[in-house]
């Protein structure tokens, strides 16, 4: 497929879609932080993950929507409200829904999955209610819009880089949360024994409540990133939620390094691929990838020797 | 390499290693176990008694070294098929088929149809009724062969596992901690039938409780740190200083 | 004879509920419902195929697969293919540029029959394609996968991957197997229209006694050894491996019986229905599937039946009426069964309706009981 173009054409190409699929790669990395922190701290599988991500689109669109009618002047500087905004309600429902459901299903990995998809079903028909059926999107400031042009064949969207800047501070952001403070200690020292860290006084419960919460608003905030690359509809969680959790499961669950990489390889083959084949056979190769990479590697990438 | 020689012993660990990231859990370890020996293995926690019997039955694979059962080499085995050669082991929280009955649960274990189709097919015939019965009444679980297996008390379950290994008879079997958490009355019992069950095969057993170890230990073996600290008889090991100095602490 | 009733009616209470289903979908239904709503309790009844497999899979295996649409689909798509070559002859589409080919490909300019839809011609390859196929490919995805130990959540989330790939090759692959439109416009089977009455009813019928005919095999499967297996399995994976069996070869069997019987599902689906499309393939209706076995009772054969009949008359009248309300329900449904009735309707009978049971035979009883007495008293009033 690569013979029809010349090399600096080839170049250009890779550059030109490289930067279009960091936008893919933001939203991505975003939401399986968010599902690699549910799934590799506390081994809950959420499928309505992609659910809380649209909460933060909807947020986002709320957001615009009131400053547009209400306070106009403050329109090029509310998207980072809106970014607050979409964590704090997406992590304070998540905290409801682990409170309410996830909370009892614990030891029962595959009755989780079930449940969740459950609640999913339900936050999307809320969606149609509350929002119509039909996809809706905020009205972006001005200094999102437009690209950068270093050579006349390259053109780099704003928005991609401001989300990659976003993308940046929130891993960074969850890294230190993690791994250097005692939040994050109190975290990894309940994933890797509940009941000794239940017996030196840690409040088990309220870890995982936190923990939840936390990686549905990183969905939240992917949700904002969301709004900068498409529209939002009721069901546009569930056109991601496959996506991420490949993108979990071939970094390997527990790994911050391996999810990145993991999540830049798909974004970057999946967006590449586009330009060459379809972007349904695109999906479609890179899913297959995937499969056969896991059938040799099923711990995922980067998961480490443990003795068990 | 002695390796490759054959010997006498039910089982030759010979110079085995493994290390999960650099860390040996068990670090050249060279051990024999005789003919119809009753052989027990102590140590303090994270000595690597429990990866040795992980090692033996293709659980975890090792780093180097070979363990050779009547001169089979089965490192490279896949667990079933080691099982199939005649090893048995017994985890260390019991763990048997709590939904199903005692029966089923023997059942279940017996050598016969163990592929797919031989399970589709197998039958519960008179000799199947009767080595069931044989064995449930070795384990005192004679009376309780139609109680589904998740009401036994903690001792039973125990029991209940010996006797899933034993339907199988094999020649080497291997028992992680069977009497933690037995009544005193329970562990005399069990001491019993393991003293009658190592008739006619070897027996290699991880127990911390001495006064059970005294009675039912023809041999004792102290691993520390992954190697031999100690080895011989009850008396021998604990007069042993470098024992006492490792259980004692410093 | 013992063998039968044991073995493959499971019991004195798996053969009273077995006779009960089946008087149930093959006398009640065909005599109470007029042949439109007959047709629909039939298509429903394709997915109980799929219900039924999920049963041994999940309920009794403890292997979660989300892509039972996957397997239900290949064999919907082999009996489509095959009606549709039929439908499709030189005669019939005379007015397309390219005659004798499916009219999804004329109109994607496609002038030759492609390769892998030459052996549809022959009914009886389709019918090997549709029993064999999906199982091999479940054989495939299952040794892959069980023979490097890869299982519970991945296992889901692979089998649902492998459903996403699965749409979205046919949704892209407008020319070769139309697309999202799916196989429509199929009318006749050897010449003999299957759109007509008898047909429906014959079709009703053949389906009650193929979805039968899969409970007592299953039947047969659980009341073996495999089938105690299977649950040993399903709760303590390494006791059976160290028991001497190699676990990974019982749940590629199972996984390859339960897609084989999917398959049967959906070629019936597509016989009673008259197309086949990509959304019985994907992520919703695989996990449709799951919520089927769920309501009726994972470990119930005879259960998930009714649980899938229930759900899908459910959503037809909702969804006629209240739409918006349907996802709703459904969402709540999912969460409750998981939360409160982990064995379904099934479980809730088990609980409940025995008491039921054991009332009326107690009534019985008692009218027995007291007639003869008025009996006796009158034998005794004569004497």
């Amino acid at each position: 497929m690569f013979d029809e173009y010349t090399y600096s054409e080839l170049g250009a190409i890779f550059a030109m879609q490289g930067f279009a699929g960091i936008s893919l790669f933001s939203v991505l990395l975003l939401m399986a932080l968010g599902l690699a922190i549910i799934f590799g701290q506390m081994g809950v599988i959420n499928m309505a993950h992609g659910e809380f991500m649209a909460v933060g689109a909807y947020t986002t669109y709320l957001v615009s929507t009131l400053t547009e009618s209400y306070a106009p002047a403050f329109m090029p500087y509310y998207f980072f409200i809106a970014i607050g905004a979409a964590f704090m309600i997406a992590a304070l429902l998540g905290y409801l829904a682990e409170l309410a459901l996830i909370r009892h299903l614990y030891k029962r990995p595959l009755d989780t999955l079930l449940a969740t998809w459950g609640l999913s079903l339900i936050m999307q028909q809320s969606f149609r209610s509350i929002f119509g059926a039909r996809e809706v999107s905020p009205t972006l400031p001005d200094w999102l819009m437009g690209s950068y042009q270093p050579t006349d064949m390259i053109d780099i969207p704003l928005n991609g880089m401001f989300v990659l800047g976003l993308t940046t501070l929130v891993t960074l952001g969850v890294y230190y949360l993690l791994y250097r403070s005692r939040w994050g200690l109190r975290v990894r020292a309940t994933t890797q024994n509940r009941v000794m860290s239940g017996a030196v006084g840690i409040n088990t419960k309220k870890v995982d409540r936190y923990t939840f919460a936390l990686g549905c608003g990183i969905a939240g905030i992917a949700g904002a990133a969301f709004t900068t690359i498409a529209s939002t509809g009721p069901t546009t969680g569930t056109l991601y939620i496959v996506d991420t959790f490949m993108v979990v499961v071939f970094g390997g669950a527990a790994s911050l390094l391996g999810t990145i990489i993991s999540a830049f390889s798909i974004a970057q083959a999946q967006s590449i691929l586009e330009f060459f084949i379809s972007g349904s056979m695109a999906k479609v190769y890179t899913l297959l990838g995937l499969v056969v990479i896991l059938m040799f590697r099923p711990e995922g990438l980067f998961a480490s020797k443990i003795r068990r | 390499m002695s390796a490759s020689t054959n010997t006498d012993f039910t089982l030759a660990i010979e110079d085995l290693t493994v290390s999960f990231d650099g860390f040996k859990a068990v670090d050249a370890l060279t051990f024999y176990l005789e003919k119809n020996a009753l052989h027990v293995v102590i140590g303090p926690n994270g000595a690597g008694k429990t990866t040795v019997l992980d090692l033996i039955c293709g659980k975890t694979k090792s780093t180097s070294g070979s363990i050779r059962f009547l001169n089979q080499e089965l490192t490279k085995m896949a667990e079933h098929d080691i099982v199939r050669a005649g090893v048995g082991r017994k985890f260390q929280t019991p763990s048997i088929y709590e939904n199903l009955t005692v029966f089923e649960n023997l059942e279940v274990s017996y050598p016969w149809g163990r592929g797919v189709f031989g399970s589709l097919l197998f039958k519960r015939s008179h000799t199947v009724r009767e080595k069931i019965e044989e064995v449930a009444s070795d384990i005192k679980l004679n009376d309780a062969l139609h109680t589904e297996a998740g009401l036994l008390s903690h001792g039973q379950k125990q029991w209940l596992e010996i006797g899933m290994l034993l339907i199988q008879d094999p020649q080497l079997l291997m028992l992680d901690e069977p009497v933690a958490g037995m009544s005193v009355k329970e562990r005399d019992q069990t001491a019993e039938l393991l003293k009658r069950i190592s008739k006619g095969r070897s027996v290699l057993v991880i127990e911390h409780d001495m006064h059970f170890v005294k009675q039912i230990a023809h041999k004792v073996t102290v691993l520390h740190q992954g190697k031999i600290l100690a080895e011989g008889d009850m008396e021998k090991v604990q007069n042993d200083p470098k024992v006492i100095e490792v259980y004692l602490g410093h | 004879m013992n063998f039968v009733y044991e073995r493959l009616m499971g019991g004195k209470s798996g053969l009273t509920g077995f006779l009960i289903l089946a008087a149930f979908i093959v006398v009640v239904l065909p005599v109470t419902l007029d042949i439109f709503r007959l047709n629909l309790v039939g298509k429903y009844l394709t997915y109980a195929f799929a219900a039924v497999s999920l049963v041994l899979l999940w309920g009794y295996g403890g292997i979660l697969s989300l892509g039972q649409g996957v397997f239900f689909g290949l064999g919907g798509y082999g009996m489509a293919m095959f009606l549709k070559l039929e439908a499709s002859s030189p005669e019939n589409t005379a007015i397309q540029s390219t005659p004798g080919i499916p009219d999804f490909m004329d109109w994607n300019q496609l002038t030759a029959l492609p390769w892998f839809w030459e052996p549809f011609n022959s009914f009886t390859f389709t019918i090997l394609a549709i029993l064999i196929l999906p199982a091999a490919f479940a054989y495939v995805i299952g040794a892959a996968m069980f023979k490097r130990r890869v299982g519970g959540v991945y296992f889901a989330i692979i089998t649902q991957v492998v459903a996403v790939i699965l749409t979205v090759l046919i949704v892209g692959q407008q020319g070769f197997i139309g697309g999202i439109n799916g196989i429509t416009d199929l009318r006749t089977l050897k010449g003999w229209d299957i759109t007509s009455d008898t047909a429906k009813y014959l079709f009703y019928f053949l389906n009650c006694g193929l979805l039968l005919s899969v409970i007592v095999a299953s039947r047969f499967i659980l009341t073996s050894k495999f089938g105690s297996l299977l649950l040993a399995i399903r709760d303590k994976e390494d006791r059976v491996r160290f028991s001497g069996y190699d676990v990974s070869n019982f749940k590629i069997f199972i996984f390859c019986f339960a897609a084989m019987i999917s398959a049967i599902g959906g070629a019936m689906f597509t016989l009673q229905v008259g197309f086949m499309s990509p959304s019985f393939v994907g992520i919703v209706p695989s996990i449709e599937m799951v919520i089927f076995a769920a309501v009726g009772g994972r470990m119930s054969l005879v259960g998930v039946v009714y649980g899938t009949l229930l759900i899908n008359a459910g959503k037809t009248l909702f969804s006629e009426s209240f739409p918006e309300l349907w996802l709703f329900l459904m969402g709540g449904l999912f969460i409750a069964v998981v939360m409160f009735f982990p064995n379904g309707l099934a479980g809730l009978w088990k609980d409940y309706g025995y008491h039921l049971t054991d009332k009326l035979l107690a009534g019985r009883r008692w009218i027995r009981a007291y007639m003869s007495n008025m009996v006796n008293r009158k034998v005794g009033g004569g004497a």
